[in-house]
């Protein structure tokens, strides 16, 4: 297990940051349309490219939607506890926003990943 | 005649095993087929490593391919550091992917279409991050929330996103695995009903229309077997991506 099977490359400085799984998503789903070609069905790499597709999309969204579901039960509970309603609901969903904006943009692999896109 | 696409996901009573208080403890199908998945997984890797010849045979080689592909995970996402937790990482990675796939077999009960299941999983990492995390740098833990190259004045709005963002991660942690695999069998169920909808209302020409669904239905299978190998895959390389935090905060 000293070599590397599946050419990842790079284990002695591991990536500090979730865009090393989109990067590595990707290989996978290069591997896997690799590994299909030779199949006699045609649309067989279409459908692989399709599914790394819809399997990226729900990625992100899911991202998305889980900062602002976070930002909006952590202002709901504050409004409920300081009696502050609504301010608290109306800031921590905009934090929120921003931070399911930020999970994307990580996990999409936009920020912080210099190093790694390469 | 109407078809429920979501009967399949009801959780059933079988017997009794406790009452806690008013609450009386069900030993339900989503409990039984968690145990099958763990009776399964352990007679694999029991039967496998039974004989440990240096030549292996099939079994053994498919144990091996397993246990190098998450080893290989688990050291290029959290460094060799990273590798004290690879049971906790195989272990998940395993019952996720067994119960996926025993899931795809008609007429059973997949486990990780439930919520509370893939919740359940992604809070224990997200409380292993936190508490290993707290223990092994103590404060410069929370280094995480502060990231480098940020001008003063709009550190406190970062440090709050950031925080936020961390929150979030046991979230989309859970729902993406249960999303996947319940959009997956609804759809699955949903075509396979168009095919006896067809057959059963329009008779002869029916059923020669009723082949296209089926059609779908077979390339369906086929996504749905690739889906629950990748969201095993996600769900435990994001394990090692979020363990990498908890081993190195300040990057």
């Amino acid at each position: 297990m000293t070599d590397d099977p599946r050419g990842t490359g790079n284990r002695d400085e591991p990536p500090d940051d979730e865009a090393a799984l989109s990067a590595r998503l990707q290989r996978l789903g290069k591997r896997l349309a690799q590994a299909n070609r030779p199949s006699e069905n045609g649309s067989g790499p279409r459908q692989i490219a399709n599914l790394s597709g819809f399997a990226r999309g729900f990625r992100l969204s899911t991202e998305l939607v889980a900062g602002v579901i976070v930002g909006a039960m952590i202002g709901w509970f504050l409004d409920r506890w300081l009696r502050i309603s609504p301010w608290g609901l109306i800031v921590f969903l905009l934090l929120g926003f921003a931070a399911g904006v930020l999970n994307v943009m990580r996990a999409a692999g936009v920020v912080r990943d210099r190093r790694l896109n390469d | 005649m109407a078809v429920d696409p979501i009967h399949q996901f009801r959780i059933i009573d079988l017997f009794p095993i406790t009452k806690i208080g008013n609450t009386e403890i069900f030993f339900t199908n989503s409990a039984a087929f968690m145990m099958i998945a763990v009776a399964g997984i352990t007679a694999f890797l029991v039967g496998a490593t039974a004989k440990r010849s240096l030549v292996p045979s099939r079994l053994q080689s498919a144990a091996e391919l397993s246990y190098e592909f998450v080893a290989s995970t688990v050291r290029s996402t959290a460094g060799s550091e990273g590798m004290k937790f690879f049971p906790f990482v195989f272990t998940l990675f395993m019952f996720i992917l067994t119960v996926n796939m025993i899931g795809l077999i008609p007429f059973s009960f997949t486990v990780t279409s439930q919520i509370i299941i893939t919740a359940a999983l992604a809070l224990t990492v997200f409380l292993i991050v936190v508490i290993y995390g707290l223990v092994r740098n103590g404060l410069r833990f929370f280094n995480l929330f502060v990231p480098k190259g940020v001008p003063i004045y709009i550190l406190p709005l970062i440090v709050f996103i950031e925080i936020l963002s961390f929150l979030s991660r046991p979230i989309s942690h859970s729902v993406r695995l249960f999303a996947n695999m319940l959009a997956g069998h609804i759809t699955l169920q949903v075509f396979a009903s168009f095919i006896i909808l067809l057959g059963t209302g329009l008779g002869v020409i029916g059923w020669i229309g009723g082949s296209l669904p089926f059609l779908i239905v077979v390339m369906l299978f086929a996504l749905e077997t690739l889906v629950a190998f990748l969201q095993a895959y996600v769900f435990a390389i994001l394990t090692c991506i979020y363990l990498n935090d908890a081993i190195h905060p300040g990057h």
